[in-house]
């Protein structure tokens, strides 16, 4: 009998597989960030399922991991606010994608 | 009880999350994004935990959603952008990728027995402390130098999205966050919705000592409110050099800090509280963490400064 822990644990392991396959073959930074977020809230939704499982004294889930899961979404908003503050500086300042561009040819991409 | 519903919201999640990954444009993958934040508030409902489902909506979907559009609008697209790697490349990919899935789903489904918990612990410290919401008490007093690291993380991401400002505009505002085409309905939104978000957000972070809610929640509904009445133009976003901004950016940090080191002489130690001052205390503690939280959300989504200072 599969319970309703195992349901979205089994959806935490297809998120975290499609974050991994954007983060690994998009070739635009700001495509990477968000499979990269995707691949955050599979790990999230992870810790979730074991907290479900872990109910015990009284509670209906187990309360230490689902505080440190808070604690990681605000952690992964503030670095994808960063990656993107990084990003659009990358712009300002030349090449806009993290393909290798030799030296001489960086000015050309510049606005 | 049948597993239909959350059968239907697992797929809706997977679709979405596929959807963000494999559409052309990158606008309609961060919109792609928003909806499995969204969706997946709703899974952490039903996995029972409430207020993980507050921060996702309000986080995960509302302001990393918010960040990446504007983000979006920034970035100039590039034509070599879209071209993904070879075939081959792509398949031996998806099939490395299901594998770890398939890892991940067998630690599943082979669960331990009996199963990790340190909810007897938490229970121990919430019967100390006298606060009804177990969440508020991992948070601010049973793992409380995990959000105190936290804190500073998110001011130390602040301060390197500062370090990002051109030397020119150093001190000056960041750029505007106005919508390119001005709407009536947003302006009239912006003028009657913050008192009632404000309401809501002070709400949450009071509640949360007792309820679902908390610093979070309460701290990026305030946030939120000050993101929409900046998108309707009715107030620009300040300059990063105000020392009254960057007052209020460490406020949460340091009374934590203060309440933290207050530990060793009025209780056991470090982040420690005495039994009959802990609910005063964290509840000083909350409002001033809230504080910082939405100052803070506010300024990462608005970025380095853009504009030289006046």
């Amino acid at each position: 009998m599969i319970g309703t822990a195992t349901v979205y644990g089994l959806c935490a392991s297809g998120l975290v597989a499609i974050g991994l396959y954007g983060l690994v073959l998009h070739p635009t930074p700001l495509r990477k960030v968000i499979a990269f977020n995707l691949l955050g809230s599979g790990t999230f939704v992870l810790f979730g399922v074991a907290a479900r499982r872990g109910g015990a004294a009284g509670f209906l889930a187990d309360p230490v991991p689902q505080a440190m899961v808070i604690t990681g979404i605000v952690v992964a908003f503030a670095s994808t606010a960063l990656a993107v503050a990084l990003l659009l500086r990358l712009q300002e300042t030349g090449a806009s994608s993290i393909e290798t561009t030799p030296p001489e040819q960086q000015d050309n991409g510049a606005s | 009880m049948t597993l239909l519903p959350d059968l239907a919201l697992v797929l809706l999640i997977l679709t979405a999350a596929v959807w963000t990954v494999a559409v052309r444009d990158r606008r309609d993958a961060v919109i792609g994004f928003i909806v499995v934040g969204l969706l997946l508030s709703l899974a952490w409902v039903r996995l029972n935990a409430v207020d993980v489902a507050l921060t996702e909506a309000a986080i995960g979907g509302g302001a990393t959603g918010l960040l990446l559009l504007r983000a979006c609008a920034r970035l100039v697209p590039r034509p070599a952008e879209s071209v993904l790697p070879h075939p081959a490349m792509r398949i031996l990919t998806v099939l490395l990728c299901s594998a770890i899935a398939a890892g991940l789903a067998a630690i599943v489904l082979m669960p331990v027995e009996p199963p990790a918990t340190l909810a007897p612990e938490a229970a121990a410290s919430m019967g100390e402390l006298g606060l009804g919401n177990p969440i508020t008490v991992v948070l601010l007093a049973y793992r409380a130098l995990d959000t105190l690291l936290e804190k500073v993380v998110l001011v130390l991401a602040l301060i390197g999205v500062w370090t990002l400002t051109p030397d020119q505009f150093w001190g000056g505002a960041p750029a505007s966050l106005r919508a390119q085409q001005s709407s009536g309905a947003l302006t009239l939104l912006a003028q009657v919705l913050p008192p009632v978000g404000v309401v809501i957000g002070v709400y949450l972070i009071w509640n949360g000592a007792d309820h679902p809610g908390g610093t979070f929640q309460g701290g990026t509904v305030l946030a939120a409110m000050w993101l929409l009445v900046m998108m309707a133009d009715l107030r620009e976003p300040p300059e990063i050099r105000l020392h009254s901004l960057r007052l209020l950016v460490i406020l949460g940090p340091v009374v934590f800090l203060v309440a933290g080191f207050a530990g060793f002489w009025i209780a056991n130690g470090f982040l420690s509280y005495p039994p009959a001052f802990a609910k005063p205390i964290i509840v000083i503690v909350e409002a001033a963490l809230a504080l910082s939280i939405a100052v803070i959300l506010g300024m990462l989504v608005a970025g380095p400064a853009a504009r030289a200072p006046r």
